[in-house]
């Protein structure tokens, strides 16, 4: 057998073996709606973690933090300054908003605006956020994951050949198995990732400098400038890092498919302790960050800093290990677009389409909707991907601007009677449009702040000022009372 | 469900203090700590000590999370 012969027959291995694990997790479960989006609230502290750090470490992670740290050197840094953070925030609100998903049934991240704010037109905006801010998530999963395929395969398979036939995959154990697929299918991804990352991380500056140590001491000799912000750059420096840090760390749990992910476990004292332990994955990123910047000695020049660690692999391994770290990376892909599709297809079903065109469907209707947006959504990424040249990246950095402006609707909803819809309403709409404008016309960063932080800052206080001059109509939650009325049950449609 | 400890959100506070607000005072090269430049090192230091702080808040939380439990006769 040739070489990419080799790769191949490794990566498809694993890549079967992912996708099988992901279609017996249905196995001994009746698939409703419940158990589809929500994995029927049941997961424990094993299957959180796994499903947390399967969606949370995507590819864009791995290639994303070892590129940065190639093209930009220390901004890079926000990366891991941001990682624990996040999970400090997440120990004080998804306990929280776990509770609140149990008391009255939420699946999505739209139904907590519907039963907190009692509007189901802001949860159908919340869930249009969700949906428009995914689909470039979507996108650069599948873009990533034939760009994985062709380097790891010496270009002997087309990417568009390996992205139709992934996400292929992807749409039918999403279909089968809904989210219990993606957390099984995690395991197999996590275990692989963790293994190839450590292995490069120590390996790669062992190999080229002989250790860690020698590599930082020759590159502090070589480029002293880039491992102290700005790095590279001429304005990512410690204002950026400070607003950059706050804005993500903050708003990090506001992507749909993280907030949702919550819904899954068995108690909040999972999700508590969780959170405690998160961090320490991180510390994968950081090995990805020596690779980088081991390349920037070794290999100067690259046009695209995001193959900085493919290129280094490719270079310095066999070949067997080379599809190793190929199926894992492809692996991450698929799991990653996976629960994207699932929470994007929910969003749509069951706030977006029911409420505004037949409030009177089902659960097994909106199932089965939801269902069908899989396909749809699966084909519209895949057409983009294979035909689209946009900028992922900068879509990407949209979205998720997008999203962190339902940050300010989330926390004040969890813990001020104050706050009113037609506050939340504001707020966002103004944060969105400031952040969409900020970056659109490249003043990101701007005056060496953060511009989705400043969106940020600009909804808070807009939220506050709207909410102050309104009248107060505390709708849902009890959560924001001490103790919660443990008889309430029911999807809380009464509220809308 | 009660609102978080005014001691757990102190803990909380702690590798905001260290990791994020206080960026200029360890953003640098040297001293290089274990071969790794200082702000590596302190950043990754954190991600050590982070579960530390947190676990002490998860030891304050979770006893004011499960009488809360009790109150509303839930079984967990």
């Amino acid at each position: 057998m040739n070489s990419s012969m080799v790769a191949l027959a490794i990566m498809s291995g694993i890549v079967a073996v992912g996708t099988l694990v992901g279609f017996l997790a249905r196995l001994h479960h009746k698939m409703d709606l419940e158990q589809w989006t929500v994995g029927g609230r049941g997961f424990g502290l094993v299957l959180v973690w796994l499903l947390m750090a399967g969606e949370i470490y995507t590819t864009f992670t791995f290639l994303g933090a070892s590129g940065w740290a190639y093209s930009r050197g220390a901004p890079v840094l926000y990366n891991l300054g941001q990682a624990p953070l996040m999970y400090v925030v997440s120990f004080f609100i998804l306990p929280l908003i776990w509770e609140a998903g149990r008391t009255h049934r939420l699946q999505t991240q739209a139904d907590f605006f519907r039963v907190r704010y009692g509007s189901t037109y802001l949860a159908a905006f919340v869930a249009l956020i969700g949906v428009v801010s995914l689909i470039p998530y979507l996108q650069i999963q599948i873009t990533g994951l034939g760009l994985i395929v062709e380097v790891a395969s010496f270009g002997a398979i087309h990417r568009t050949f390996a992205m139709i036939v992934s996400f292929t995959l992807v749409a039918a154990f999403v279909f089968v198995s809904g989210v219990r697929g993606v957390a099984w299918a995690s395991i197999v991804k996590d275990l692989l990732l963790l293994l190839a990352a450590i292995f490069i991380g120590i390996a790669v500056p062992h190999i080229y400098f002989g250790g860690v140590g020698p590599m930082f001491a020759a590159l502090a000799h070589a480029k002293p400038r880039h491992l102290v912000m700005p790095g590279a750059t001429e304005n990512l420096g410690h204002a950026w890092y400070i607003s950059t840090v706050l804005m993500s760390s903050l708003t990090f749990y506001m992507w749909p498919q993280y907030f949702a992910a919550s819904f899954t476990a068995r108690s909040g004292k999972t999700l508590r302790r969780n959170a405690v332990i998160m961090p320490l994955y991180s510390i994968t990123t950081s090995l990805m960050l020596f690779v980088g910047l081991c390349a920037v000695l070794v290999l100067p020049g690259l046009s695209n800093g995001d193959l900085a660690l493919l290129t280094m692999v490719r270079r310095t391994f066999p070949v067997w290990f080379l599809g190793m770290v190929g199926g894992a990376g492809a692996l991450t892909a698929m799991v990653c677009a996976a629960i994207q599709l699932l929470t994007g297809a929910t969003l749509y079903a069951k706030n977006l389409f029911k409420p505004i065109f037949a409030p009177g469907m089902t659960d097994q209707q909106v199932a089965k909707l939801a269902k069908v947006m899989v396909l749809v959504l699966t084909l519209g990424a895949l057409f983009l991907a294979i035909y689209s040249s946009i900028s992922l990246v900068s879509l990407l950095l949209l979205g998720f601007a997008g999203v962190a402006q339902l940050f300010p609707g989330v926390v004040l909803g969890l813990f001020s009677k104050r706050v009113t819809t037609a506050g939340v309403f504001a707020g966002m709409a103004v944060g969105l449009a400031l952040a969409v404008f900020l970056m659109l016309t490249g003043r990101d960063p701007y005056y060496g702040v953060n511009a989705g932080f400043i969106a940020l800052c600009c909804n808070f206080a807009l939220t506050g000022m709207v909410s102050l001059v309104t009248r107060v109509r505390v709708v849902g939650f009890d959560t924001i009372m001490p103790v919660l009325a443990a008889s309430k049950s029911g999807d809380g449609t009464s509220f809308s | 469900m009660k609102r978080p400890s005014l001691g757990a959100i102190l803990l909380g506070l702690i590798p905001f203090a260290a990791t994020c607000f206080s960026v200029s005072l360890w953003d640098r090269v040297y001293p290089m700590i274990l071969g790794l430049p200082f702000n590596f090192f302190w950043l990754i230091s954190w991600l050590l000590l982070t579960p530390v702080c947190m676990w002490g808040a998860y030891r304050l939380e979770e006893p004011r999370a499960s009488a809360a439990r009790r109150e509303k006769g839930d079984a967990e």
